[in-house]
């Protein structure tokens, strides 16, 4: 069930022709399928390797290699505090410890109608907007636990909908890459160089 | 060196030459070569984990490291990753060396859980030693250590134990790179990396237990050795495996003369430290219960114990009495080709000269014709460094697992492109440069179109060209294929030739004299002579037709034709049960003597054990008999045997004891074989019979020696009749559901599997599996064998 739909399979196909080799496309495609279910399942995990060529316990070590790449369900929103320094000095410990009150849940765990998942994150490069925290990558600066009830407020009722996708959605716009600028899949010892390359990038 | 080279002044400047100094020691390195290689051929053993001379380097656990000057300064540099410079000044014994092993060594220990004491490892383990040479004696971790479930199954043959495991990456490289099978992986990050499968698909690698050896801790562990000695108890020899023909270098190890463990041994020209598993696990068989333990003549209906005595002498009656009813002609003996040249040599002496019959051969029906042994023969070597392999024979994985890794390593690095003729899609159809597949029979069909073609043309152009041939087929005759590297030799002219023969030693075998002399029956001959009531005495020498022979009922009439039958064997199998006498033989690393691999390869073989009960080998037994019948061969020990070879049979002249020590001689073409008679190929129609049969072989089948190693037996698959997907809908069946194949012979009920691996209106099934028996539809005197298929 949970391998890629019909319409993503097809989306996986074109993707895959955007390299020279299909196994590059490997993240990518557990992106889809992170999109598509809001985690990644062993199934998925079956369905791409197939998709690129590569063996199941291959896809399943680069999937578990990042953080970012879910293996068990999540809630439609992805909470991450930072902790590390700057945060922390400006108070994360103290928005932790909020969040995990108004929550009802402990870093790690998610909510039980399914909305959110709370983690702990270090460092998420916005240490100028301390103390930070995200929600789904989406950034939320200079927090305060009044902002995170009003955040978490607005998140239930869905008045922020247009602007935070749920979990595992990356990005809204598709990009399109024309079949005449993918490198198209090629053996490897014989690298197909893409049109754009061969015109000095006039086309 | 010649004279000339000698008196010459001149300095020839070596181009691939590298000046360093290795500790202020000067040192000729070459050109490209790692540090840490040099180092060892200076005589300076860099410490290590990760690398492994036969693997991509990957700097993984940073042992290595050490401090190298290339001119702007010393620096601490991976000696696995980096290649010599020209004026290199390496220090491997500087204080900062030093203090970076001793800092690794305590990283890796300190998530370590020093197990050692019921570690399997421990006595041999590689991080135990080098703790112990360069680490720092003790260790300021005193936080909890990483937990693990362990061991876990990765595999019904290994077993893994995360806390151990220092994350090389030997074992995950080996399974991508060398075996092609990546099944095991890194999984996670940092802290948490370990190794796992992916669930429900596990560690089914037919090289799996390569990782075993080659883990640097005791991290994977084989369950055939699992807790049964201790490293320092075990006494080693250096042996050949004859479980195919690929004759892998191994050790045997045993303790109180029981057979525990065999690992591979890096010869350069065969194995390069490699093993299969079948090869690694199998001489379990040779501690078998089951093992025939002393003679057995038959009394009334019963197989009884007896002494040597009188059982050579019921042997030798048994042939007198032939020899009178029936002459030399109505004895036949077949087989020798799973035991040592000098048991094959004996036999055929005792064949040939004592009894005086033609008919003696070491084939069961399943190769091809000797005389491919007298074509231009190629070596392993040549073959994974020719620009084109054309492989005209069985799966290779399956069938010579060790020979697969060859070629494949020479095809993924783009060494040699593979011209693939096969049946259905094996093992090496996705490293092929071309598959090109073929209905059974079509082979000169299908090598002509191929030749026609430009791109094969100008590749078959490009440089040296090996033909690997053997049998891919046990339902059609091999007249086909016979045919069809016939017209590759001669449209390739000095194109050489790698036999892919399967049994153990059957290219020694053949090599030295088991094959028919003028007017002599080959094996089928024999069992069609046997079941019109023509074989006065039929001698079996390791051979088992009844499950070797693929037209199992022919063997059935052959064995019951014959009037009297001699087994010599290790187990009394289906067809030494029909035996008048038994004559136990001794089993692999229970004799010593010399083997002989496809390439023609002699190498040396060990007697590691004392042999079960009565036991003898071969060749003592051959010797025996001839006493017994009148003749004296005048052998008093294995030696005599080896260098009676070496005196008599063309070609073995070099093949001296000395020579075969180590990675063995090549024994030179033997001319005396004939080279291979041109057949004519009749492919009949196929009238109602739609589906052309092609049966092979799997690696784990019921020969005895899988069959008999407990480790081994449940790795058999069912016997099933393979289609193509398409091919299943026209039958109307569906995949698991059982359908009945007939052929002219009789109709056989089996399981249906869809494979798309399979051509389309052809039917594979795997040959000697536990189910049905597929021999029971061929016959072997047809071409090609058709069968019908039907819903039930
Ligand atoms: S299991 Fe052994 S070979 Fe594999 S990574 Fe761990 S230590 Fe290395
Ligand atoms: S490839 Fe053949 S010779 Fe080598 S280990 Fe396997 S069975 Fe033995
Ligand atoms: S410390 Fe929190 S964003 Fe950098
Ligand atoms: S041996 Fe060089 S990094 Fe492991």
């Amino acid at each position: 069930m949970s391998r890629l739909n019909e319409a993503n399979t097809l989306l996986a196909k074109e993707i895959i022709g955007r390299y020279p080799k299909a196994r590059s496309a490997t993240i990518p495609l557990l992106h889809l399928s992170q999109q598509q279910n809001g985690h990644i399942t062993n199934d998925a995990i079956a369905h791409i390797a197939e998709l690129v060529g590569a063996t199941s316990a291959e896809v399943l070590g680069t999937c578990t290699f990042y953080e970012m790449f879910k293996m068990e369900p999540v809630g439609k929103y992805l909470v991450n505090i930072c902790g590390t320094m700057s945060c922390q000095l400006l108070g994360a410990d103290e928005l932790m410890h909020h969040a995990e009150h108004s929550l009802g849940v402990k870093a790690g765990g998610t909510t039980a109608d399914g909305m959110f998942t709370l983690e702990h994150a270090e460092c998420q490069a916005a240490c100028t907007e301390a103390p930070n925290m995200q929600v789904n990558y989406r950034h939320c600066h200079r927090m305060t636990t009044e902002k995170f009830d009003q955040l978490i407020d607005d998140l239930r009722a869905g008045r922020l909908d247009g602007d935070i996708p749920q979990h595992g959605t990356l990005a809204r716009v598709r990009q399109v890459i024309p079949a005449e600028k993918a490198a198209g899949v090629a053996l490897p010892d014989v690298p197909v160089e893409p049109a754009w390359m061969a015109d000095g990038g006039k086309s | 060196m010649s004279d000339t080279a000698e008196t010459t002044e001149e300095v020839v400047v070596d181009p691939n030459a590298v000046n360093i100094t290795i500790n202020g020691v000067p040192h000729v390195a070459r050109k490209g070569q790692l540090v840490i290689d040099a180092a060892a051929d200076a005589g300076e053993y860099i410490p290590r984990f990760c690398y492994h001379e036969r693997m991509t380097p990957v700097g993984k656990c940073r042992m290595c490291l050490v401090e190298c000057d290339s001119g702007r300064g010393p620096a601490v540099t991976v000696s696995c990753m980096v290649p010599v410079a020209p004026d290199m000044k390496v220090d491997t014994e500087s204080p900062t060396t030093k203090r970076m092993q001793e800092g690794i060594l305590e990283l890796l220990l300190a998530n370590h859980p020093l197990d050692c004491p019921v570690c399997d490892k421990g006595g041999e383990c590689p991080l135990q030693d080098q703790a112990f040479s360069h680490g720092p004696g003790e260790s300021r971790y005193v936080e909890e250590k990483r937990h693990y479930e362990k061991p876990i199954a990765i595999s019904d043959l290994v077993f893994l134990d995360r806390e151990r495991c220092i994350l090389c990456d030997r074992c995950t490289r080996f399974a991508d790179e060398v075996a092609g099978d990546a099944l095991i992986h890194f999984n996670s990050r940092g802290n948490n990396t370990h190794i796992t499968t992916f669930p429900d698909e596990p560690f089914a690698s037919y090289f799996s237990g390569n990782t075993v050896q080659i883990c640097p801790v005791g991290a994977l562990t084989a369950k055939p050795y699992r807790f049964k000695a201790r490293p320092w108890d075990l006494a080693q020899q250096e042996s050949t495996c004859t479980t195919c023909s690929v004759g892998c270098r191994t050790v045997v190890q045993t303790s109180r003369d029981e057979l525990l463990r065999v690992m591979g041994v890096d010869s350069d020209p065969v194995n390069h430290g490699w093993l299969c598993d079948r090869g690694r696990f199998d001489f379990e068989s040779v501690k078998s219960e089951h093992r025939v333990q002393q003679p057995l003549v038959r009394v009334g209906a019963d197989l009884q114990p007896a002494t040597w005595n009188s059982a050579i002498a019921a042997a030798a009656a048994l042939i007198t009495e032939a020899l009178a009813a029936g002459g030399a002609g109505s004895v036949a003996v077949l087989g020798g080709a799973r035991g040592t040249n000098e048991d094959a040599f004996a036999w055929a002496r005792l064949g040939h000269e004592v009894i005086g019959t033609p008919n003696v051969y070491a084939q069961m029906g399943d190769g091809l014709p000797a005389g491919l042994l007298a074509l231009p023969r190629a070596t392993i070597d040549q073959m994974a460094s020719a620009a084109t392999v054309v492989l005209l024979g069985p799966d290779l994985k399956e069938e010579l697992p060790v020979l697969y890794l060859r070629l494949r390593a020479a095809a993924e690095k783009g060494r040699t492109r593979v011209i693939e003729f096969a049946p259905r899609h094996t093992g090496l159809t996705s490293y092929a440069w071309k598959h090109i597949g073929y209905e059974p029979g079509t082979q000169v069909q299908a090598m002509k179109s191929a030749l026609a073609d430009e791109a094969v043309a100008a590749q078959l152009a490009a440089g040296p060209v090996v033909v690997v041939a053997g049998r891919a087929n046990l339902a059609e005759s091999s007249a086909a294929t016979v045919a069809a590297v016939r017209e590759v030799l001669a449209a390739v002219p000095g194109a050489t030739v790698l036999p892919a023969f399967r049994r153990g030693n059957v290219v020694g075998a053949l090599q030295v004299g088991m094959r028919p002399r003028p007017g002599g029956l080959d094996t089928r001959g024999t069992l069609q002579a046997a079941a019109a009531g023509k074989i006065e005495c039929l001698v079996l020498v390791g051979a088992d037709p009844l499950s070797d022979f693929p037209d199992t009922d022919l063997a059935r009439r052959g064995l019951a034709g014959a009037t009297r039958i001699i087994a010599v064997d290790t187990f009394v199998t289906e067809s030494a049960a029909r035996a008048n006498v038994v004559l136990a033989a001794s089993a692999y690393a229970e004799k010593s003597g010399t083997h002989t691999n496809l390439e023609g390869r002699v190498t040396s073989l060990a007697a590691a054990v004392t042999p079960a009960g009565n036991c003898r080998a071969d060749w003592m037994i051959a010797a025996d008999l001839a006493l017994e019948l009148g003749t004296d061969l005048g052998y008093g020990s294995v030696a005599d045997v080896t260098s009676d070879i070496a005196a008599k049979v063309a070609g073995h002249a070099g093949v001296t004891p000395d020579a075969v020590a180590g990675d063995g001689v090549l024994a030179e073409v033997n001319p005396q074989l004939d080279p291979m008679n041109q057949v004519e190929v009749q492919v009949g129609e196929r009238n109602a019979y739609e589906y052309r049969l092609v049966v092979s072989r799997v690696l784990y089948d019921q020969a005895v020696g899988t069959a008999m190693s407990p480790s081994l037996a449940h790795l058999t698959r069912a016997s099933a009749v393979h289609l193509h997907p398409l091919d299943i809908e026209r039958v109307g069946t569906t995949d698991g559901a059982r359908v009945k194949v007939s052929s002219t012979r009789t109709s056989v009920v089996f399981g249906v599997v869809a494979d798309p691996s399979v051509l389309r209106g052809t039917a594979w099934v795997p040959f000697n599996q536990p189910g049905p028996e597929v021999g029971e539809l061929i016959d072997c005197f047809a071409a090609v064998n058709d069968v019908r298929i039907e819903t039930i």
